[in-house]
């Protein structure tokens, strides 16, 4: 146990090390609130796990420019490729997620050319693909769909890492897709695109009242133009998936597989672990598998005989004696102890309501991540945890 | 009358910000923007002024900061600024503004709680994203406007905004809805909205720390911001570190070079005895404190490359509550700010 870990003293430590060797834990989902470290800490694990022999494969979304160069990720690129670089008998791969590809992509894999074209050109699919609201959540479990299969197929990968997109909920990577499955199979959108198919308006008399005045209010606030493009849309798409719920479902059910493990990322700080809290109960209530939290960015002290009172009054006398260095190292440690004490008590009301689950803590980092020996340096904090 | 109070009058008429009535706070998750968009409430309230302070997101964080009741769409009073300003508070909310929106103009107030019933405002808000932007952007630049017996009812308003990845696409609503309605009253709202967000009116600023992804976005934001014509604001830096070693030994202790003896021997004179680890300790979390301070120089130099007025807020190690926001007013007025 490190000493990092006095922050949290009721806790168990979160066994980082045995999530990795673990050769049956094949995806490691990382989710966060956005802000708390999510894509590095994914990176760091994907390339601990590589080094102690695993063949992994690491998704990032949105990475700082500075840690996708240390992944040799020059520029947005939506396959993966050789990490290089990597020691011991391991391999690793990285990719960014490019979400409008990955969509133009799907449509491409799933219809004829002819058809896909049409759908890649039609306005509200480009929104869709490039602006929706849960899009980059819903594309990301349609990567990950796809690296599992050439994971599983080709035998690839044997762990996939994948991070996951920076929402101001991390629960909204586990309900966006489902929010647009659900939109784009739902009651309203197959009403819309009815007309289209019946032929004509004369269909839309027999429908309630109640949707006549949708459409009506609709039109007035969108205009024509709006409707008729979402009609298209859904003609064209609604024979060729098979329901977009359906394939949300899917995915949903992959996480929740054996296989899986989720690791929560947060900071020391409320909101951070507000929202942490919220994703952990919601884990617990789907059954999907909590590996353990990963609390990052924590402020941690050896010199734990010297406590910030004592260090500020000498700090004072020191600055008397015109001693201004051993001053200002004084008040470096009281700063330090009054940010470990605020955070140990932000923490502690987290495990005291979730005591079961394992955190690792991590150090804060003085500086930013720019190559693997950084990643290295997190990975091993990790373990140590 | 204080020193800080005399501070105050010297800035009455000394704002950066002279004629500004619309302040829009962006800034990349997790740089404090709530926070940032607060303290500037309380710094343009003081005086007797009365400032709103709205967000949009739906998430609470204006109660939370203040600790105060859930917040709901009508305005409600949040707190009283120094000498005598107050500051109100509203959570805007998509559904209810379309429902005003209906009423005010098809008088369809009732099939609209119907249509909220069937989650129809939801769906129609969901196919056309832009159209949910017009309503809140629209609601804002009301209570820019309000008016009560020929006065403004408020001298500014603040709007905790969404992030900077979201920032133009939410402002620009003109471009939003461009092919949406041509005409009718969706049209003519974004025109207005538009007159206000694109005047000097309004200025949008960035909440940055002194990190590489928050910098680096906030540049991204303000290209973006400038390529559509929108006003950038200030830069606010929040959590700046404090230096608080001095040139020499900043280098010393980067190097690792800080005299371990020495500490020994002062820390002896004040009767604090360190034995070698927790020496060892000391010193490498001096090195530590450098090397942070060396990152925010490094980043605070790209900031200064992008030209725009730039306020710095310190980092607190005990956190932020309500008391604290106190003091980063006062900060941001210290700098200008209003």
């Amino acid at each position: 146990m490190s000493n990092a870990h006095a922050v949290v003293p009721k806790s168990s430590v979160f066994d980082v090390d045995a999530m990795l060797a673990d050769t049956t834990v094949r995806i490691i989902v990382c989710c966060g609130a956005g802000g708390v470290g999510k894509t590095t800490t994914a990176a760091a694990l994907a390339l601990r796990a590589a080094e102690q022999g695993r063949k992994v494969v690491v998704l990032t979304i949105d990475p700082a420019r500075r840690l996708a160069q240390s992944l040799g990720l020059g520029h947005l690129d939506n396959d993966p490729r050789p990490v290089l670089g990597i020691e011991g008998g391991g391999s690793l791969d990285a990719m960014m997620l490019d979400m409008k590809r990955t969509f133009d992509e799907f449509v491409e894999s799933a219809a004829d050319p002819e058809r896909a074209a049409t759908i890649l050109a039609n306005p509200f699919y480009q929104s869709l693909s490039s602006s929706f609201a849960g899009t980059q959540e819903y594309m990301a479990m349609e990567k990950l769909g796809q690296l599992r299969n050439s994971a599983v197929v080709e035998n690839r990968w044997d762990l996939i890492v994948v991070d996951t997109p920076p929402s101001r909920s991390a629960l909204d990577f586990l309900d966006a897709p489902r929010r647009l499955g659900s939109f784009l199979d739902g009651r309203f959108i197959r009403l819309l695109a009815a007309p289209a198919k019946a032929g004509g308006r004369a269909y839309m008399r027999v429908l309630s009242a109640g949707f006549g005045v949708f459409t009506s209010v609709l039109s007035k606030i969108l205009g024509g133009q709006v409707l008729t493009d979402v009609q298209q849309f859904v003609a064209s798409i609604d024979t060729l998936f098979g329901g977009f719920r359906e394939r949300a479902d899917e995915t949903y059910a992959m996480l929740k597989a054996d296989d899986t493990a989720f690791v929560v990322i947060t900071a020391p700080e409320r909101d951070a672990l507000r929202e942490a809290s919220y994703f952990v109960e919601r884990l617990d209530g789907d059954d999907m598998p909590l590996a353990g939290l990963v609390l990052n960015r924590v402020a941690s002290t050896t010199a734990s005989g010297l406590d910030a009172a004592t260090a500020t009054s000498a700090a004072a006398r020191l600055s008397d004696l015109a001693a201004e260095t051993s001053a200002a190292v004084l008040r470096i440690h009281a700063q330090l102890v009054a940010t470990q004490d605020r955070q140990r008590r932000l923490a502690e009301r987290f495990t005291s309501a979730h005591r079961h689950v394992p955190i690792a803590v991590v150090p804060t980092m003085p500086a930013d991540v720019t190559d693997l020996a950084d990643l290295r340096t997190i990975g091993q904090a990790l373990a140590d945890g | 009358m204080s020193a800080a109070y005399a501070h105050y009058v010297a800035h009455e008429t000394d704002s950066d910000w002279e004629g500004v009535r619309l302040h829009v706070v962006t800034g990349k998750g997790g740089t404090g923007k709530t926070t940032v968009a607060g303290a500037l409430a309380l710094a343009l309230a003081t005086g007797g002024r009365r400032v709103l302070l709205i967000e949009v997101e739906g998430r609470q964080g204006i109660a939370q900061l203040f600790d105060v009741p859930p917040l709901d769409y009508n305005d409600r009073r949040i707190a009283s600024a120094p000498d005598g300003g107050e500051v109100f508070g509203n959570a805007l909310d998509s559904e209810e503004a379309l429902l005003e929106f209906l009423d005010m103009f098809y008088n369809l107030r009732r099939a609209g709680s119907a249509l909220k019933k069937m989650g129809a405002i939801d769906f129609a808000t969901t196919i056309a994203p832009g159209v949910r932007d017009v309503l809140l952007t629209g609601k804002t630049k009301e209570a820019v406007r309000r008016k009560s017996g020929g006065d403004y009812v408020y001298d500014a308003v603040v709007m905790d905004a969404p992030p900077t990845g979201r920032i133009t696409r939410f402002l620009n609503v003109n471009n939003e809805i461009a092919d949406l309605a041509k005409t009718g009253p969706i049209r003519s709202q974004a025109d207005a909205v538009m007159a206000v967000i694109a005047s000097p009116q309004t200025a949008v600023h960035v909440v940055t720390l002194l990190e590489e992804m928050p910098v680096q976005e906030t540049g991204d934001a303000i290209a973006e911001l400038t390529a559509e014509g929108l006003p950038v604001g200030a830069i606010i830096v929040n959590q700046v570190r404090i230096p608080l070693l001095s040139g020499v030994d900043q280098q010393r202790a980067l190097t690792h070079t800080l005299d371990l003896v020495q500490l020994a021997i002062d820390l002896e004179s004040v009767g604090i005895t360190a034995n070698d680890s927790t020496l060892a300790a000391l010193i490498s979390e001096s090195a530590d404190h450098a090397e942070r301070v060396a990152l925010e120089d490094r980043e605070r130099l790209t900031i200064a490359a992008l030209s725009r007025p730039t306020y710095e807020l310190p980092f607190r190690p005990d956190g932020i509550d309500p008391g604290s926001l106190y003091d980063l007013a006062e900060a941001l007025r210290d700098q200008g700010v209003a």
